[in-house]
């Protein structure tokens, strides 16, 4: 595939690989967080982490839209379709996502609740032309990627007067989520968990520009390196992330320079704006409740908003108990540490949200990486 | 009585009654299709001559399939020939000569009698392609909203001679793995005409009966050197690979640089967020050989036309933990775990 293959090159991997492990001080170990589930895919999918000296370690950030979806937000939207007749759409992957009462959307549906899977929320809002007499909602989760096109639907829904559409709203923002880990008295604790530097969002820098990241590489003296989804650009940001390490320099650099800009889409940003304001704390499932970290509907907008249209109140959902992914999502633990982790936490029954997509963090190693686990055996 | 309206005719409750309505659609339009001898003697069952490999030790092969698909056309096929390669697949897998179908059609009310001699036509001459004729059959239909148009069950019985010993808990350490062509095709073919998210394109599903592919690949190799044969269908090669290493009780190394793919399928793949190798085929298989066979084996696979992009892929090792592993093109090594739940696009 052109434009593809050539970011997906194994003897330019390998350069890469020999040129990480010779500029690597041999008295220090790196840690470096990927924040975004498109990231930690393209590590799992490649097998870049096989790559990577054994003194880079990687750790699987919380950027993963459906792992920290929480289960509260997925209840509503099954209670608009089960109880309030509604027709609800929905991204793909969020259909498995496990709710209360032992559902998810894709049990709900079975249960007769009318939900559909949709691939934009421009189909959300054809769904919604085409059946005038039936309530539509759109169940908008995902960070600044998918921000834009919900805001676009919802501008585009108000001028064309429709009155049978509207958005149950669960856009978070990155820099907050990111914020939120470097304030985590683990990570701030001088030692405990060394996180040296980040990988940044691909996509979603491409919305909202390098510029946001630059306040707290500077307030926390981390390191940002702005990668595309390709596994070079991994293995490349790592590199620039190494060199920042050695030369202790915690600037914000973009690696991804192909697609984002300092500014970012301004145009995107413009709609979200004139959308969206920001809710003063957002649930985010394995982190808790985050400040200033989602969106919601502005009031001029208020009747595409399906919580005020339909009166819903939040209730939050406990993760089990001996769930560890908080701690894993801080890079404090492994997967492997979590007592639930593949026995009775699985991609088929997870139990916390690292496991609920292949982007989390346990998912994918549990569904790519665990042979690691048992190399002895295994050889 | 007059005819059929197989133009402008719809598939009533009384298709399905019993009665002169249901006599009329099984004469005018299924016995005229299928027609074979069996058949035309309209009988409740189909009394089969005994085939000359069950006098000699072989043994008798039995596998059904039941056929939904949405759309019920797609490029490159229909469920009418999927019904028919499908369950003849299930048995040539098992390294037999695939014999007799039974045919079972749930219609539902209203189902256009045109689309129905459309996917009849096309199953009978798939049948008629791959010398299995449908020798026995039965039709019922369910009211409106209670079917998805069309439901074939398919049965197929077949035969497997003594000394072919087939089956996917016969995998051992040091195996080579062969697939037979280009993965992905028949799932890609059938997503890019799904409400929502058509989009154009040249690939076509690869449905196709393997059992003279099958035949050939045991007439290459001593029987006994062909241990595996799978049919990577739903959940795809991925999937596959793992029932066998689940049977087998081994793991398998494969090399992603090895397995055929269309740069189309791929694309298309890249472009939905899904992984080919959970993509399903219906004109593949998937192939575990005695490393000494596996040239001769690759050499005959190749030279018949369901073959002829057949490759190595990897091979079978001793792992109690049962992982396939695969080397990434990239230079990375990963596991192809099962498929979890339906493939479904990732958003970001």
């Amino acid at each position: 595939m052109k434009y593809v293959d050539e970011f997906r090159d194994g003897s330019l991997a390998r350069g890469l690989a020999a040129r990480i492990a010779a500029e690597l001080r041999p008295d220090r170990r790196y840690s470096f967080m990927e924040f975004c589930g498109g990231h930690t895919h393209a590590i799992s999918r490649y097998g870049i982490t096989e790559l990577l000296p054994e003194a880079v370690r990687m750790i699987h950030g919380p950027g993963c839209p459906v792992c920290v979806l929480p289960v509260g937000r997925i209840d509503q939207a099954i209670g608009l379709a089960l109880e309030r007749g509604a027709i609800v759409c929905s991204y793909g992957d969020t259909m498995r996502v496990p709710a209360s009462d032992a559902l998810s959307l894709m049990k709900a549906k079975a249960r007769g609740a009318d939900i559909r899977m949709v691939y934009s929320a421009a189909d959300a809002l054809k769904t919604a032309r085409d059946h005038p007499d039936r309530e539509v909602v759109f169940f908008a989760i995902g960070f600044e990627t998918t921000t834009p096109p919900t805001a676009l639907v919802i501008q585009q829904a108000a001028k064309e007067g429709l009155r049978n559409f509207s958005v149950l709203c669960c856009h978070v923002l990155t820099p907050s989520a990111i914020a939120h880990i470097l304030e985590s008295p683990e990570v701030r604790q001088y030692g405990s968990v060394p996180i040296d530097g980040f990988i940044g969002p691909a996509h979603v820098s491409i919305v909202i520009g390098s510029a946001p990241y630059e306040p707290f590489a500077l307030a926390y003296r981390k390191p940002v390196v702005i990668a595309g989804f390709e596994p070079l650009d991994v293995m490349h940001a790592c590199l620039m992330l190494v060199r920042q390490v050695n030369d202790a320099r915690a600037e914000v650099e973009n690696q991804f320079s192909r697609a984002v800009t300092r500014q970012g889409n301004l145009a995107a940003q413009r709609a979200v704006g004139e959308v969206f304001e920001p809710r003063e704390r957002f649930e985010w499932r394995g982190l808790g409740e985050v400040p200033l970290s989602a969106l919601r509907i502005r009031e001029a907008y208020a009747e595409f908003d399906a919580e005020r249209r339909f009166g819903l109140v939040y209730r939050p959902v406990p993760d089990h108990k001996q769930c560890e992914c908080g701690a894993i999502l801080r890079g404090v633990k492994k997967p492997v540490d979590c007592r639930l982790f593949g026995t009775v936490c699985t991609p088929e029954n997870p139990m916390g949200s690292c496991m609920v997509s292949s982007e989390g963090a346990c998912a994918a190693h549990y569904s790519y990486g665990r042979f690691r686990d048992h190399k002895a055996q295994a050889a | 009585m007059r005819p059929l309206d197989l133009r402008q005719g719809r598939i009533d409750m009384n298709h399905g009654a019993g009665g002169r309505a249901s006599m009329q659609l099984i004469e005018e339009l299924f016995a005229r299709a299928f027609d074979n001898e069996f058949l035309r003697r309209g009988n409740d069952g189909a009394t089969l001559p005994v085939p000359s490999e069950l006098l000699d030790g072989g043994q008798l092969v039995m596998a059904c399939d039941g056929h939904i698909v949405s759309p019920l056309f797609f490029p490159g096929g229909d469920i009418g020939c999927l019904a028919v390669h499908g369950t003849i697949n299930d048995v040539a897998m098992m390294g037999a000569r695939p014999l007799y179908l039974s045919a079972s059609f749930i219609l539902e009310e209203g189902f256009a009698l045109a689309d129905l001699k459309r996917l009849v036509v096309s199953m009978a001459a798939a049948a008629r392609d791959a010398g299995v004729p449908v020798v026995t059959g039965d039709t019922k239909v369910v009211e409106k909203g209670k079917g998805d148009g069309c439901f074939i069950a398919t049965t197929c019985v077949g035969v497997v001679p003594r000394g072919v010993s087939v089956g996917g808990a016969h995998a051992r350490p040091g195996d080579v793995l062969i697939v037979s062509g280009t993965i992905g095709e028949h799932g890609v073919a059938v997503l890019s005409q799904r409400e929502s998210l058509e989009f154009e394109t040249v690939i076509v599903s690869d449905t196709a009966a393997l059992h003279t592919l099958v035949a050939a690949m045991l007439r290459a190799v001593p029987p006994a050197a062909l241990h595996v044969l799978r049919d990577p269908t739903r959940g795809g090669l991925g999937t596959t690979l793992n029932e066998i290493a689940r049977q087998s009780g081994v793991g398998m190394l494969i090399d992603e640089a090895a397995i055929p793919m269309q740069p189309q399928v791929e694309a298309a793949c890249e472009l939905l967020g899904l992984d080919p190798l959970y993509i399903a085929n219906e004109g593949k298989l998937v192939a575990a050989v005695a490393p000494e066979a596996a040239d001769a084996l690759l050499r005959a696979m190749r030279a018949h036309p369901l073959g002829a992009h057949a490759a190595r892929i990897g091979s079978v090792l001793a792992d109690e933990h049962r992982f396939v592993q695969m080397q990434t093109r990239f230079g990375g090594r990963r596991i192809v775990d099962w498929l979890s739940g339906e493939p479904l696009p990732r958003i970001c």
